[in-house]
């Protein structure tokens, strides 16, 4: 259970089309992620999903069956939003018992399920207090307890971690992602945030401007993206992109290149330039390197202990089998 | 010590309008107690001395008190009542995006800019008139006989009157409650399975309970001490004589002011009780 088949779907606000046609399978147990700027439409195309926006054109199936006119409570998925919205005059038991109580449920089933989702969430001695007295990693558990007492066919999350300090983000990220080995339920999760994408997804779906740039798994994107959208968007810190004479050597209108796939040296190298910024980060470091006889700014991923500094002059050479090349268009050649 | 200074400042100038307030409330109370204890009927005599709590007795004891409680609290009971429901439910609908929604919901709050007296003139003349009302007008469409609303029903058509100048302030508090609702609860609890009348009752009705409760409350206040629209409709006849209404007979009417003012301290009084209660269960609602 848990298939969800997106056909030529489309969605328009007024009369601007923010979901052009669309065609998207996600196939059971999959956890996709979907991934882009802000106004890319992948909220928008989550809330088609979900049943919360009415689609103007094409259909949607769920588990083979056409879900297109279906009201969102009998599509059998749960949704965890961004602002959590857990009901804060209920206990944090009544909001995980909510849609249990809603499908009329006996009370004794309900009571366990309750129990298993909080033992699962570590939620068990909150289960009493109200929303406004939990913290916000807990109340995102509770939100994610209320929809995994339901044993819906899928998850939707909408951007669940954006309200989180870092350091709860990639705790919670790691939660998830155990979750979702557990329960092996469909989840579809959409952020703007490229290393949750990375992180967690079995499948990202990349969206710009309503429309899929690409979808593969998180390695195949990061080899081998499709565009130049799509290869600036996947990875951290972002790809370099050099047009002009240097990328006309390799018969492209662009180049790309991925910091940690140049080398630095003081000595000899293919760019010469000098350090204008220097970024350690303990495992790593960052070097921003200009004057290179290019018009970009190189960014470097050099390893820890690198004892270069601002001013300093170093050669660059990328590796020229990691080097992607893009057309004008900036389709990837 | 600029702070300290300038707290200093502030009370001496804000003193003059704290003395005025003070005065205000101060001598009229002080007048009524004053007076309540003493026997002084304006036209037979006036100031015939101390009684000390005759007056107190003889008001309570008086065949008119309890009727009168009861038709305060009918009266009070039943706008609460009518403005919360309809109120939610003008809300509500008014929350719904609608074509000329600004007309509209400035159309909704006039009612509360007529002066009560006006109102309750516009209502008893121009539709309760037995003989050239709109609404006899409608009982007879149905082939009905007119009701004689003043004399008939007229503890009805006072909760009627009061509760059409209430509504708008009602439904513009709730209005204001049902915005402020967090839109993805709503969402959520929809795509929990809740049906449109179980999203009202377990998330809206909860979110608006602290509207609620002070509609109630400042309502409750206004509402125990309403005389104009008694006064130019039944003028206290058939059943409509509330507390205050009361009160002024006994002052005006009977000119008997000791016992009016013996009145007045019992509506004080329970006024009081009813705000010490309210303001708790309000106090309760903030706190959460």
């Amino acid at each position: 259970m848990g298939r969800i088949v997106l056909e030529k779907v489309t969605k328009k606000f007024e009369h601007v089309e923010v979901i052009q046609p669309l065609d998207l399978t996600i196939e059971e147990g999959e956890f996709v992620v979907f991934v882009g700027p802000s106004g890319c439409g992948k909220s928008t195309l989550l809330r088609l999903i979900a049943g919360l926006e009415d689609v103007s054109s094409g259909d949607i199936y769920i588990d083979d069956q056409n879900a297109t006119d279906l009201p969102p409570a009998q599509r059998r998925l749960a949704m965890v939003f961004q602002s959590y919205a857990l009901y804060p005059h209920m206990s944090v038991r009544k909001n995980i018992a909510f849609p249990l109580k809603m499908a009329k449920l006996d009370q004794a089933e309900i009571d366990r399920r309750v129990a298993a989702a909080a033992e699962v969430l570590s939620l068990t001695d909150y289960l009493d207090r109200r929303p406004g007295q939990l913290s916000g990693g807990q109340r995102q558990r509770v939100a994610i307890g209320r929809a995994i007492v339901r044993e819906p066919s899928a998850f939707l999350f909408d951007e669940p971690l954006s309200n989180l300090d870092a350091a709860l983000r990639v705790g919670m990220r790691l939660e998830i992602s155990e979750l979702h080995a557990r329960l092996k339920t469909t989840m579809i999760y959409v952020t703007h945030d490229q290393v949750e994408a990375m992180t967690m997804a079995d499948k990202i779906v990349v969206l710009q401007g309503g429309v899929i740039e690409q979808v593969g798994s998180p390695l195949e994107l990061y080899r081998n993206p499709r565009n130049r959208f799509v290869a600036g968007f996947i990875g951290s810190p972002k790809m370099n992109f050099i047009e002009g004479p240097e990328a006309a050597k390799y018969d492209a209108h662009c180049i790309g290149i991925r910091p940690e796939h140049i080398g630095v040296s003081e000595t000899k190298g293919e760019w010469k330039g000098s350090i204008s910024v220097s970024e350690h980060l303990g495992s790593d470091t960052f070097f921003h390197v200009h004057d290179t006889g290019l018009a970009e700014t190189i960014t470097v991923r050099a390893g820890g202990e690198v004892a270069f500094k601002h001013g300093d002059t170093v050669y660059l050479s990328p590796r020229p089998e990691m080097i992607h090349k893009f057309d004008a268009e900036g389709l990837r050649l | 010590m600029a702070t300290q200074h300038s707290r200093s400042a502030a009370r001496f100038m804000m003193a003059p309008a704290v003395m005025l307030l003070l005065a205000w409330m101060l001598v009229p109370l002080i007048m009524t107690l004053y007076f309540s204890f003493k026997k002084y009927l304006p036209l037979r005599g006036g100031d015939l001395g101390w009684v000390g709590f005759d007056n107190y007795v003889r008001f309570v004891s008086s065949s008119s008190f309890w009727p009168s409680v009861t038709t305060t609290l009918i009266i009070v009971g039943g706008v609460l009542a009518i403005t919360l429901i309809l109120g939610t439910l003008l809300a509500l609908l008014l929350d719904q995006p609608i074509w000329g929604q600004g007309v509209v919901r400035i159309l909704v709050i006039a009612p509360f800019f007529v002066m009560p007296t006006v109102s309750a003139l516009v209502w008893k003349n121009m539709f309760m008139d037995p003989n050239y009302g709109l609404l006899s007008y409608l009982w007879e469409f149905f082939g009905a006989e007119p009701l004689q609303w003043m004399s008939h029903a007229s503890l009805t058509s006072i909760i009627t009157i009061v509760s059409w100048q209430w509504l708008p302030f009602a439904t513009l508090i709730l209005l204001t409650a049902i915005q402020s609702l967090d839109h993805e609860q709503l969402e959520a609890s929809e795509m929990d399975g809740a049906t449109a009348l179980k999203r009202f009752w377990y998330i809206v009705l909860p979110h608006l309970s602290r509207a609620i409760t002070v509609v109630l409350l400042i309502q409750t206040i206004f509402l125990l001490s309403i005389f104009a629209e008694i006064f130019v409709t039944t003028a206290g006849a058939f059943g409509s004589k509330t507390l205050t209404y009361l009160i002024f007979q006994r002052v005006l009417e009977s000119q008997n002011v000791g016992l009016g003012s013996a009145g007045g301290v019992y509506a004080i009084i329970l006024a009081n009780i009813v705000a010490i209660f309210l303001m708790r269960i309000v106090g309760k609602n903030l706190d959460k």
